[in-house]
């Protein structure tokens, strides 16, 4: 089932949470709203799941505008961000919930409820949890009865806020690869809102990233990390270093001072950093050594250039063993890879 | 705080004390008292005309005031947790306004306004109703004074159970009363209860608002704690005492399912 986001703007008195959004999320594709605190997914998402009124613009699930429905026969499945599960109801219940609330003629018999329930329960993997509470669940399991909640109902598109922002690191890299692995099994639209663009990079077949209200870029995972379309972007989905300059004749060098004219800043991961000994060239920028440190096979060189600011650059353990750096050190360091943006189209 | 042992005892023991001598030892002599004449006087009293009638229009009064302030408290807490609008605090502290105004006030304001000379006395007069020195003045006294009850012991509970549980069985395709069915009343139902008791017991006890509407017509508009009060004005002290007695029961009646509902919250917040 398609989502079609079209011209959706929201309000909340004099605050705009949302400018002008446009979106296609195609079927069966499992779809990461990425960005950071406050940039108005919860809001997206919510609007599309009929939480939150419709006012400008219009949302298409399956063809059909949302806002034209009643709430409870949407269709969609939400996973709250706390999993806002029933308190008093056991897991059974709580799964079996959606489906006790159907009017007489389309309630399916109590069997078939409580068949539907163990299959669901098998597939969150809970079997032999279904007489607990929610308070006698531990996290990861309380979001996965939530999930069990919302597939109940055979919902026709899956929306997700934040599903794994509760939990801890192992278990969150745990149930976003169980989520992916799920939902290559399902296969119901599914959305899911989220903070961490390693979260988003890792499960996603298409990262939608918003900033303030506003859609900054939609593509796959490889597509928004490899060529980000703004520094937003660039910036959000990873480590990077900044480097001032100009650009003249379409030709980026580097500056240390303030430009007055064709100002330009590029933007380079800190693994596509080069680190040279001796000074090969013009192009390079000369630094001191920091600070070096490990985490499993990265190196991390934190250095300070001659006007204070500092370079990040990442190597692994061969780039690492071979230049034998030490802290101290005076290096040359150079871009393999950069991306420049002229300072017009800031928006962070 | 080993330090602070003897403070602690000489509290505990101050307060129990406090209680004893303030609250128990008058209580136990409302009973004696009522027995002082032996069983044959406290029964005559209870069971008189005019203090069945006082019973009867009591109980009335409270079967008619208990739900309208319990449906009112429901709406206005609900309203006021899981809805955003202007004029929030304004209704939070309306609520409250019957905690702050003294009864007697409370009386003298339905008076103002319902009496044949009041405000609205002529339209009510002209329609041929009686609301002052009848059973409607009473209600509305009543009313009045047990409004905030409910809603204010529902307000906190329903603030900390959020809009989330809600939202979640309205996606699941609840409709409106399903879902205050199973996921609101369950959350706030102990409260709800608790409120229940302390409106009722408030609507039996008040004594200060009804003694101004009511007029104090026997056997018509005496409800208990004014047939007590007739009765302790005329000497007639063991009769007072009797009826104080069974108002007294139910006051511990009342404690005594307060207590229990507060053990139930306790063990049923898992
Ligand atoms: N009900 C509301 N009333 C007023 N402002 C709101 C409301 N809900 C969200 N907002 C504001 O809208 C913005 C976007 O919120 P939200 O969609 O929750 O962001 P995100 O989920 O990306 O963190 C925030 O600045 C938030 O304060
Ligand atoms: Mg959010």
């Amino acid at each position: 089932m398609t989502i079609e986001i079209q011209n959706i703007s929201k309000k909340y008195g004099n605050f705009q949470a949302l400018h002008d959004i446009n979106l296609h999320i195609p079927s069966g594709e499992l779809v990461a709203l990425l960005g950071p605190s406050g940039s108005g997914k919860t809001t997206l998402l919510r609007m599309i799941a009929g939480l939150e009124s419709v006012e400008d613009g219009i949302i298409l699930v399956d063809n059909e505008n949302v806002a034209s429905l009643h709430i409870n026969q949407r269709d969609v499945g939400f996973v709250f961000q706390h999993y806002a599960l029933f308190k008093h109801l056991t897991v059974f219940d709580n799964i079996a919930f959606g489906l006790q609330v159907r009017p007489k003629h389309k309630r399916p018999s109590a069997q078939t409820i409580a068949a539907k329930v163990d299959e669901l329960l098998a597939l969150v993997k809970l079997e032999g949890f279904a007489k607990r509470y929610p308070a006698q669940l531990s996290g990861g399991q309380r979001q996965r009865v939530a999930l069990a909640r919302a597939l109940a109902v055979e919902p026709k598109i899956l929306l997700l806020d934040e599903p794994f922002g509760a939990l801890d690191a192992k278990v969150r890299k745990e149930l976003r690869r169980w989520l992916r692995k799920l939902h290559n099994d399902i296969h119901v639209t599914t959305l899911f809102v989220t903070h961490d663009q390693e979260e988003a990079l890792d499960v996603a077949d298409r990262i939608v990233i918003m900033n303030k209200g506003k859609v900054e870029q939609v593509g796959a995972p490889a597509e928004v990390y490899e060529s980000p379309v703004s520094p937003f972007v660039y910036d959000f989905l990873g480590n990077v270093n900044l480097f001032r300059g100009r650009v003249i004749d379409g030709q980026f060098s580097f500056s240390n001072q303030a430009e007055t004219t064709n100002e330009a800043v590029g933007y380079v991961r800190p693994h596509h950093i080069k680190i040279e000994r001796e000074k090969t060239s013009d192009a390079v920028i000369s630094a001191t050594i920091t600070f070096i440190h490990t985490i499993g096979p990265i190196w991390h060189i934190e250095m300070r250039r001659d006007d204070d600011t500092y370079i990040e650059v990442e190597l692994n353990k061969e780039e690492f063993l071979l230049l034998n750096l030490q802290v101290g050190e005076n290096v040359y360091v150079s871009p393999k890879e950069m991306k420049v943006f002229i300072p017009e189209d800031f928006s962070i | 705080m080993r330090e602070h042992k003897g403070i602690k005892l000489a509290l505990i023991f101050t307060m129990y004390g406090y209680i004893i001598l303030f609250l128990l030892v008058p209580l136990l002599f409302i009973f004696t008292k009522a027995l002082e004449q032996g069983v044959a006087v406290y029964l005559a009293a209870i069971l008189d005309e005019e203090a069945r009638s006082a019973i009867r229009l009591t109980l009335l009064v409270t079967a008619i005031t208990v739900p309208l302030n319990t449906l009112f408290g429901i709406s206005a807490a609900w309203a006021i947790t899981k809805f955003d609008f202007k004029g929030k605090q304004l209704l939070l502290s309306l609520i409250e306004l019957p905690f702050a105004v003294s009864p007697v006030i409370a009386g003298l304001m339905f008076i103002l306004f319902f009496s044949p000379s009041g405000v609205l006395g002529t339209v009510i007069t002209d329609f041929g109703l009686r609301i002052i020195f009848s059973v409607p003045g009473i209600v509305l006294a009543t009313m009045f004074v047990t409004l905030p009850f409910v809603a204010r012991e529902l307000i906190p509970v329903m603030e900390a159970q959020g809009r989330a549980e809600e939202e979640a069985a309205i996606s699941l395709g609840a409709n409106g009363f399903q879902m205050f069915k199973r996921v609101t009343l369950p959350a706030i139902k102990w409260g709800l209860l608790y409120g229940v008791i302390l409106c009722s017991a408030r609507a039996v006890g008040e004594f200060g608002a009804v003694s101004i509407v009511s007029g104090r017509i026997r056997g018509m508009t005496n409800t208990m704690p004014l047939h007590i009060e007739i009765l302790y004005n005329e000497y007639q002290f063991a009769a007072a005492f009797a009826v104080a007695s069974l108002m007294s029961l139910l006051a511990v009646i009342t404690l005594f399912i307060k207590v229990w509902i507060e053990h139930r919250t306790h063990t049923s917040t898992r």
